[in-house]
């Protein structure tokens, strides 16, 4: 079966620049996982994911060696406008990827683009907007929506094309925690119900760990671990930069006191069962 | 002392961001600003150096009313490091957009470069000294505009959401400026989404929602009550959020940190050994 994404020996350099951001990546993702991808600023985390939907090298250019493939495709051989039927980009400014008068045609701007038939097009602006809970602001200008909305209709004009990989890059930054939560839930009932693959480039563990099925941590380039959330926190990632969830460091600190747990908790609610069941 | 008095603000299309305000900043505090988008806490804290004044209400700064001075006197006192910090640069490299401010005050020369130095050396900025502002990350933008601000140590220093973009080591050097910035005995306020920052920082807490301050108190109170914290659209720390799934009468749930968690956990445990989930 085609892997979502496939990786081999990866090296990038930006035009102009004297060094490697990209050194030695390999990475394969299966369809249907949930991956988030972290580490410090810098490490190298958004320019791979810009391999993945084609900006490099078609639009950055600069210098790629090694394969990248999405969905099959290999991404220096194939146009940014193929691989959008394929993966959808999130950025972390909607601002940066809404810009019409209404919702409506933001949704359908890259279905109209394609050339999609009008009956068509309706139905995939419709399913789109009720999948990310906007079809009650179709007619709405998005400058008037919130932060969150806006996010949303991004996610809606992206899940409108149909990809089979989502990449979103710190889609929740500007964004209050509870706004925050409801986007990653709704990334994990696309995940789940429709199979859609999810690379998410993400600081906030502590609001998205639960639904990832992989951790991936890059540093200064490269990836330096790969693995199920629940066992991989067992590693000082403060090293690497990353906002270890309080609640990993408080089972940190009970494993300091002698008790050992093959999996950390993620949620609160399987940290209180833990905790009843050891102090019982 | 920064006093806002019954602060109405309305902007130019109409909509009301503040309705009411009152809130009075002491020198020496640490105050955390917290709320959903949309609350007004940008709103309210661009009325802290007269960038915007008060549609009806007052603002006074150490006794100076906000509409009777000009934001350039203003600016000396209160330094106000935006969200977005594009919109504060204009040099064309990283170490004159940091000496900009010291110049612009009249600091001799030999005594801006001491501090130049000394602050991008601090955010971790000292290697683009030569580069332009615009091509850094997003999170070494964020650090290059405290850095511009920090570097002429104004009375009052306010941050406007300091943490978004930033990685973890990031966010410990920023609590390091803000504590020393503590330490001289000024002020700094800072408008957050980052719960768990604010939690290791335990600053006086002032919930705002839809134009209102909801509540204001310490950070131990405001941060583990639940129905405030979901009336202002925020969600509660994780140590609180577990004090509160154990339901224990021995756990309460003013805790905010995995410290004060297993202080209060340690003696209530009783088996050993490999937790297998």
């Amino acid at each position: 079966m085609t892997k979502a994404i496939e990786v081999r020996d990866l090296s990038y350099r930006y035009e102009g620049s004297e060094r490697d951001v990209l050194l030695d990546v390999n990475l394969e993702v299966e369809k249907g996982e949930f991956v988030l991808l972290t580490g410090a600023s810098g490490c190298g985390k958004t320019t791979l994911c810009r391999c993945f939907n084609g900006l490099i090298p078609h639009f950055y250019g600069g210098d790629l060696r090694g394969e990248v493939y999405v969905a099959g495709l290999n991404v220096k051989d194939t146009p940014i406008h193929k691989l959008a039927l394929k993966v959808g980009f999130v950025f972390q400014n909607p601002d940066s990827q809404l810009f019409s008068l209404t919702v409506e045609r933001d949704v359908a701007f890259g279905l109209e683009n394609l050339g999609v038939d009008r009956d068509e097009m309706r139905l995939r602006v419709d399913w789109a907007l009720k999948t990310v809970g906007m079809e009650k602001y179709r007619y709405a200008a998005p400058y008037e929506l919130s932060g969150g909305q806006r996010q949303r209709v991004a996610i809606a004009a992206v899940l409108a094309m149909r990809p089979e990989i989502i990449v979103l890059d710190e889609p929740t930054a500007y964004l209050d925690p509870k706004t925050a939560l409801k986007i990653f839930q709704l990334l994990d009932g696309l995940n789940k119900r429709m199979g859609l693959t999810v690379v998410l480039v993400e600081h906030r563990l502590d609001l998205v760990s639960r639904y990832a099925s992989r951790l991936i941590i890059m540093n200064k380039g490269r990836i330096v671990l790969d693995g199920k959330p629940s066992t991989l926190f067992h590693d000082e990632l403060e090293e690497y930069g990353i906002n270890v969830p309080r609640l990993v460091r408080f089972f940190r600190k009970l494993e300091g006191i002698g008790y050992e747990f093959e999996e950390l908790p993620l949620t609160t609610d399987e940290a209180a069962e833990i905790i009843r069941r050891i102090m019982a | 002392m920064i006093e806002v008095r019954d602060v109405y603000y309305t902007y130019p299309n109409g909509f009301t961001a503040l309705k009411g305000v009152n809130l009075t900043i002491r020198k020496g505090e640490c105050v955390a600003i917290m709320g959903e988008n949309g609350a007004g806490k940008t709103t309210l804290v661009k009325h802290f150096n007269g960038l915007l004044k008060p549609t009806r209400g007052t603002v006074v700064v150490d006794g100076v009313d906000t509409r009777e001075t000009s934001v350039a006197q203003l600016a000396r006192k209160v330094g106000l490091v935006f969200q977005n910090p594009d919109h504060q640069f204009f040099s064309e490299t990283v170490e004159e957009e940091v000496a900009f401010a010291l110049r612009n005050f009249g600091f001799p020369e030999d005594e801006v470069e001491r501090r130049v130095e000394k602050v991008l050396k601090r955010m971790g900025l000292l290697e683009y000294r030569k580069s332009s502002p615009f091509s850094l990350s997003g999170g070494e933008k964020k650090r290059l505009a405290i850095a511009s601000i920090v570097v002429f140590e104004p009375e009052y220093l306010v941050l406007d959401e300091p943490t978004i973009g930033q990685d973890y080591i990031q966010k410990v050097e920023i609590r390091r400026v803000i504590d020393s910035y503590l330490e001289t005995g000024r002020t700094v306020v800072i408008v957050t989404h980052d719960l768990e920052f604010v939690v290791d920082l335990r600053p006086r807490v002032v919930l705002m929602s839809r134009g209102r301050i909801l509540a204001d108190g310490k950070a131990e109170e405001i941060l583990s009550d639940s129905k405030l914290m979901d009336d202002a659209s925020l969600l509660l720390p994780q140590m609180t959020e577990l004090a509160y799934k154990l339901g224990n009468p021995k756990i309460p749930r003013t805790i905010l940190d995995e410290n004060d968690m297993l202080e209060v956990v340690k003696p209530l445990l009783k088996h050993r050994g490999v937790w297998r989930s």
